[in-house]
């Protein structure tokens, strides 16, 4: 029996690293689509800007609406 | 390494497919048709992604709890003719492999069911795995011939998962969903035993048909099949039925008790003669009766759309 370069286990082995590997790209997938849509769902931006660090009641919707904007 | 030594491996390493099969893909194939109903039949819209990924779970839960279940059962599996070609028993896939990739999937599908939806479906899922893996395939199945009858609510579980997906609870839509598929399981199954008849005595898995006798088997079929009847008709009166639920479901059970009450009409001179054909027919529209059941419910959801559904 001679030594064959590509055996039939490389071949399978090659198969079950693609797989994880799509999988992997998969779970990436499925947690940056979750991300984009929960950040899509969360409404008013200005709800989590108005305290950001520093009170800015200039921008709270109140105030804003008052000014016209 | 010699090359000797590669042929030895090659019997040893698992490919991708071996990995997906102890995931039970048929199973699998129910629990997503039918998760995808409660969560679609729900009078709440969910994001078609988060519904995706919600079901997707569901699906990798139930496989989890597959591969557990043939981790668990190896020994048994490997028994029977009709388990005998699975990874495990096959020389496939290690038990330790199983064990581990039914343990991390358990981890993965719950914890991003959680993080997709609410605390309750994934809640819901954790137990499923749990019922499936340790109640049914650890504590009931060779402990007493009722293991199908408890162990059916781990298959009655993915429509209500799917509806808490949707509506974050629990209602009596939902409770009968679960109940429809749970009061199907026993016939479904016991119509199985009665035509493989000598595999799970070899297995020593106490089936009714073993410890109760056929006579019994047919009896117990006949009576859970009436009383499946009044819990297959009942959610054609709820938010998620109406009158195409109600016309399908009388002509399904109809059929259906009409099946039942013809094999425990026979006995066992009969259906050697005609090699089981009766119970075999009766396994077979078992398998329909609960696929166009639920299709009916998302019928219903479907003219509920264009709002001429319900009554």
């Amino acid at each position: 029996m001679t030594i064959r370069v590509e055996h039939e286990l490389h071949g399978r082995r090659r198969g079950r690293n693609t797989g994880v590997g799509l999988l992997l790209v998969g779970l990436v997938g499925i947690v940056f689509g979750l991300t984009v849509v929960k950040v899509l769902n969360l409404g008013d931006i200005r709800q989590f800007e108005t305290f950001d660090h520093v009170a800015r009641p200039q921008i709270e919707p109140a105030a804003m609406e008052a000014a016209g904007q | 390494m010699t090359d000797a030594s590669l042929d030895q491996m090659t019997t040893r390493e698992a490919g991708m497919g071996d990995y997906f099969a102890l995931l039970k893909p048929r199973v699998m194939s129910l629990v997503v048709f039918t998760a995808l109903v409660g969560l679609l039949v729900a009078p709440v819209a969910v994001h078609p992604f988060v519904a995706f990924v919600g079901v997707l779970c569901i699906a990798v839960g139930a496989g989890a709890s597959g591969a557990l279940n043939m981790w668990w059962d190896a020994d048994i599996d490997g028994v029977m003719a009709r388990t005998a070609r699975r990874p495990i028993p096959a020389g496939k896939v290690e038990p330790g492999e199983a064990l581990g990739l039914g343990l991390a999937l358990s981890g993965f599908s719950v914890v991003l069911l959680w993080l997709a939806t609410n605390a309750l479906a994934a809640g819901l899922l954790a137990f499923t795995i749990f019922f499936y893996a340790v109640v049914y395939s650890m504590w009931l199945k060779r402990a007493t011939p009722q293991n199908i009858v408890i162990g059916g609510a781990a298959g009655a579980f993915p429509p209500m998962i799917g509806w808490a997906v949707a509506t974050g609870g629990v209602s009596v839509e939902s409770l009968l969903m679960f109940a429809l598929i749970f009061m199907w399981t026993p016939p479904h199954f016991w119509a199985l035993a009665l035509f493989v008849k000598t595999d799970y005595g070899d297995a020593g898995v106490p089936m009714l048909t073993e410890t109760h006798g056929r006579r019994t088997t047919r009896g117990y079929i006949l009576a859970y099949t009436v009383l499946l009847v009044p819990v297959a008709l009942a959610p054609a009166f709820t938010g998620i039925g109406g009158p195409v639920y109600l016309l399908v479901s009388v002509l399904l059970n109809a059929r259906f008790a009409y099946g039942a009450w013809l094999v425990w009409r026979r006995d066992e001179v009969a259906a050697e003669a005609d090699g089981y054909a009766t119970e075999k027919w009766l396994f077979r529209i078992s398998l329909s009766y609960l696929f166009v059941h639920f299709g009916a419910l998302l019928i219903e959801a479907g003219l509920r759309f264009y709002g001429i559904g319900g009554w």
